[in-house]
């Protein structure tokens, strides 16, 4: 990730101007049952970074998986980029919370998988690995294994591996929740100059009300039983005021406070 | 292992036993051990004869072709039945009493079905090494961690693709421990195949120098089956510590 602050950067457009990447339409998805989704309809704008934000069982990661193909709706249809999505495929890439690296292979073998699923040569996709390697700051451990690597060097390589196939959306299951707390804030750091630099979809699910605040252009929050989108917030203030000062924007303590004065009575 | 400070070089053991084998051979207990020293000189002897080259090549020949087949066969059905509920279902009684039944009672029913040739004797070895394989590789498919199968799949891996690249190197280091004890057990079914069967290789071998009390002869070939079997163990045992290293963080 480049690790330049954002500084000066032109106000984004507002919500309503920018066209949906993905579009989910009525999904519902039942486990036998267990009804996990119902009837959820959610617009996600491109090249901005939309958080599912919600207790446990809210079934945001369900979410994320139906629209990365991996699970099938019951009812309802994802579309992306203007197709209904039937499978995984090459227009979305996904971050995995406990990383999905390949013990056995090296950090370029692992970036470069996704590559090779998608029948690239050896030489080119190697040749493209290591450009991502660089750019997530992984430069010279590409012949170590995962296990060699910390946890939060762990994630970089998976964000490599996403970002090597250059798919429009990202979609990311708790990314950053199985690294450390100063990780996790450089992580947040470089993933908001991510989206803006990257002219890419991020779809984004935490459980970390600060963390969806802080990096997100538009948060949904989702509520279980049965799970529902009960509020969508879009931060406006404090996106492009560098990113040492939005912890400290009262917008962003504001937002923070009336989601937790929502979600509080949801959580045991 | 230290002994007395001094750091001992691997497999010191066997010579306090080369040495016991000695002694008792010498001390002409029983003509059923004859002492190890002229043991290993009837092996130089017999080992350069036209016989015991013959009962080599037709041994490795059955072993070899019965392991490949072991391997091969075990693999593939072991990873299917890990990934494959239904097959798994199917399956799992029959490998678990084949991996329990003594094969050597189905021996006379090979030599109905396959007749009394090398066809049969190769089928015995693969019997006798193809369940602790499937047994095994099912065990390294089933521990797989389900997000690696979901990255491949939100890659876009084909189902071959998944198995070649995902399956098989996840369950890697259980399906090296499963064809090491799987060789050992063919070691067994070779042997047991030639004597039962057809009386060749080292199996006949066996039974001729048994049949003659040539006692040292019979230790010789022993040694020689003992100390291939070992090599290729061991061998295996090399490449499951090279993989040892993810088989804990998979």
């Amino acid at each position: 990730m480049a690790m330049s602050q954002i500084k000066e950067v032109p106000a984004a457009p507002v919500a309503t101007e920018i066209e949906s990447a993905v579009s989910v339409k009525n999904i519902s998805k039942n486990y036998g049952a267990v009804e996990a989704l119902r009837d959820m309809s959610l617009e996600f704008p491109r090249g901005q970074l939309t958080s599912l934000l919600g207790p446990s069982g809210c079934g945001k990661t369900t979410l994320l998986k139906i629209i990365a193909g991996l699970l099938e709706p019951t009812s309802g249809e994802v579309i992306v980029n203007g197709k209904t999505v039937t499978g995984p495929g090459p227009n979305r890439a996904f971050v995995f919370q406990d990383f999905a690296l390949l013990p056995w292979a090296t950090v370029m073998k692992n970036v470069a998988f996704g590559l090779e699923m998608r029948g690239v040569g050896t030489s080119e996709r190697e040749d493209i690995a290591a450009k991502y390697i660089k750019e997530v700051g992984l430069s010279g451990f590409e012949q170590s294994y995962p296990h060699e690597l910390s946890g939060g060097m762990r994630q970089r390589v998976g964000l490599a591996r996403a970002l090597s196939v250059d798919a429009d959306v990202l979609l990311m299951d708790e990314p950053f929740s199985a690294v450390d707390e100063q990780t996790r804030r450089k992580f947040q750091e470089d993933l908001l100059n991510l989206v803006q630099n990257e002219n890419k979809t991020f779809i984004f699910v935490t459980h970390s009300i600060e963390e969806a605040v802080y990096v997100s252009d538009q948060i949904a929050i989702l509520l279980p039983r049965p799970s529902r989108v009960s509020e969508i917030i879009r931060p406006s203030s404090f996106r492009n005021k560098g990113v040492e000062n939005i912890r400290r924007d009262s917008e962003y303590l504001d937002i923070v406070d009336d989601i937790w004065s929502s979600l509080r009575t949801y959580v045991e | 292992m230290h002994l007395y400070g001094y750091r001992l070089p691997g497999m010191s053991s066997l010579l306090v036993w080369a040495l016991l084998w000695e002694i008792v051979g010498r001390a002409d207990l029983t003509f059923f051990v004859p002492p190890l020293s002229e043991v290993m000189a009837t092996l130089f002897e017999i080992i350069g004869t036209a016989a015991f080259q013959k009962a080599l090549a037709e041994t490795a020949y059955a072993f070899f072709a019965g392991v490949f087949f072991a391997v091969v066969i075990g693999i593939v059905v072991g990873i299917l039945m890990g990934k494959n509920r239904l097959l798994d279902e199917l399956l799992l009684p029959w490998v678990n009493v084949f991996l329990s039944a003594p094969l050597t009672a189905l021996v006379p029913v090979l030599m109905v079905l396959f007749g009394f040739g090398m066809k049969s004797i190769i089928i015995t070895t693969s019997l006798f090494a193809v369940w602790i394989i499937i047994l095994n590789s099912r065990a390294g498919v089933k521990q797989i961690n389900r997000s690696l199968v979901e990255m491949a799949h939100s890659f876009g891996a084909s189902p071959m693709e998944a198995f070649f690249k995902i399956y098989f190197w996840a369950a890697l280091p259980e399906i090296l421990g499963g064809v090491r004890i799987g060789i050992i057990r063919a070691v067994k079914g070779v042997i047991i195949g030639q004597l039962l069967i057809s009386i060749v290789g080292f199996g006949a071998l066996f039974e001729l120098y048994s049949a003659n009390f040539l006692m040292g002869h019979f230790w010789a070939v022993l040694l020689v089956l003992f100390a291939l079997a070992f090599t290729i163990s061991e061998f295996l045992a090399y490449l499951e510590r090279r993989v040892s290293y993810y088989a804990a963080k998979r």
